[in-house]
């Protein structure tokens, strides 16, 4: 059976998620800044973490967004090959959704249409749409607003396999050590290991999205999230990157088959303001 | 140590500021980021002068998301402060007093502070809401044109702030960084004496 969806449907689905998005942060976040609160062991790093808590009640209750840079928007559609789209285009109608969710919602925009010319294009647009083609007669939409203090720290390494498993928590730590203080830490660590060029930095990308907290199904990869999330822990960077034992909040990692000459790794480094909101239509 | 300082300030109380202070501003500052700066670097190439006196201010890197209507300002944190390094040289020498972001600072920078004893405060980044309360009134003075970008001058009330760069070039980037790491496999230097 063909299900009929309006595009205009997923136009104000996406408004109203990039307002929700950039005022509450979603249960599993503030659930780990709450925690990273209670375990760290800097005086000044427990003061900025209960700041943290503080600003997200005040965004929440004041409609005032958690953080000035309220992103470019990155959405993501799982469109079901039961679905018929009707309407206008989709990528329009996703670019609809966020022109009105950054102009009625009293979001910045930081969009600039040329990378090089830099001028503002003052609705946010265009937004960084990723499409997939999947089973069933749903359209999954994740709106994911993404900050650039730390989107500026992320990195892509080439590594060569013979760097292997090693060579990989090097890197994840060396982009760490390197964000410092300049992506707003505690960070969620997104990583992306395998595939092509693009294919390991959209893992990356995606991992941002899984709940704090949890870990890959793959059992050796579960236990790397876990050293390194304990040895980003260890660099002393803290909250703020003014000196502390809670740097990250999470290390996610995805894998995909890679070829038989590389070994990439992405890195996306996501502050505490790791924002993404779901829904399915 | 926790103060209260009034800005803007003298070259006497900036420099009297150490790393690691935890600093209530109050007063009157300066906001500008990344397209203000370049602005103003034209400015100072083409005729010589800024088009506001900076002479003993306070710069925020800052730009604010819209204000709601009955609010002063948006989201107000701070913006990485780094990518200023090609500028701020030559606006501290100007006279500028004191900065306020987030991030680590060029050695160049950080000469600059030293230099003109001048100091360079961190907020802490991601806290937008919470900062924006701390501002009373926002008007823009310059730029119009840039939006969020625009030269703003704030009134602050107990503006909330750690100085990371003193005027003796402290860095608690570093200092507060290496207190906390803790050293893998043991204590390398330990093992080698």
């Amino acid at each position: 059976m063909i299900r009929t969806i309006q595009t205009k449907e997923i136009a104000d689905n996406i408004s109203e998620m990039c307002i929700e998005a950039n005022h509450c942060l979603s249960p599993d976040m503030s659930d780990a800044l709450k925690r990273a609160e209670a375990g760290e062991k800097a005086p000044l790093g427990r003061k900025i973490l209960s700041q943290l808590r503080e600003n997200l009640e005040i965004a929440a209750s004041d409609m005032i967004p958690i953080c000035q840079d309220t992103g470019m928007a990155v959405v993501f559609l799982e469109v079901g090959q039961d679905v018929h789209l009707e309407g206008d285009g989709l990528e329009d109608a996703v670019n609809e959704g966020v022109r009105r969710g950054y102009t009625e919602g009293y979001l910045r925009k930081s969009v600039v249409g040329d990378p090089l010319i830099r001028d503002n294009t003052k609705d946010n647009t265009p937004a960084v749409l990723h499409v997939r083609i999947v089973p069933g007669d749903q359209v999954k939409i994740t709106v994911a607003p993404k900050g650039f203090g730390s989107e500026n720290m992320s990195r892509i390494f080439m590594l060569k396999p013979a760097e292997g498993i090693e060579g990989v928590k090097e890197a994840v730590l060396t982009a760490v050590r390197d964000a410092g203080p300049n992506a707003c830490p505690p960070l969620v660590v997104g990583v992306g290991i395998g595939g092509t060029f693009e294919k390991c930095a959209l893992m990356a990308k995606e991992a941002l999205l899984r709940e704090a907290g949890s870990h890959s199904p793959i059992s050796y990869i579960k236990d790397m999230e876990k050293e390194l999330l304990e040895r980003i822990n260890m660099l002393g960077i803290g909250p703020g990157g003014l000196g502390g034992t809670t740097t990250a909040l999470a290390v996610n990692i995805n894998t995909y088959p890679t070829h038989i000459a590389g070994l990439p790794v992405a890195v996306n480094i996501c502050c505490h303001v790791n924002r993404h909101v779901v829904r399915v239509i | 140590m926790e103060k209260h300082i009034t800005v803007p300030a003298d070259k006497e109380v900036l420099s009297s500021l150490r790393s690691g202070d935890y600093v209530y501003i109050t007063g009157t500052i300066y906001t500008a980021r990344d397209a203000a700066h370049k602005r103003m670097d034209e400015a100072i190439r083409k005729e010589g002068k800024l088009p506001v006196d900076l002479r003993g201010q306070v710069i925020y890197y800052m730009g604010p998301s819209p204000a709601r209507p009955g609010r002063p300002i948006g989201s107000a944190g701070p913006t990485t402060a780094g990518r200023m390094d090609k500028y701020t040289p030559r606006l501290l020498d100007l006279g500028m007093g004191a900065m306020i972001g987030k991030g680590k600072r060029s050695s160049e920078v950080i000469e600059a502070v030293v230099r003109n004893r001048a100091v360079y405060f961190a907020v802490v980044g991601g806290a937008g809401a919470l900062l924006s309360k701390c501002i009373i009134s926002s008007e823009v003075v310059a730029y119009d044109d840039l939006g969020t970008e625009a030269i703003r001058r704030l009134t602050v009330e107990k503006f909330p702030a750690i100085v990371v760069i003193d005027s003796l070039g402290n860095n608690l980037y570093e200092t507060a960084v290496r207190e906390y790491a803790v050293k893998e496999n043991g204590n390398a230097e330990e093992k080698i004496s």
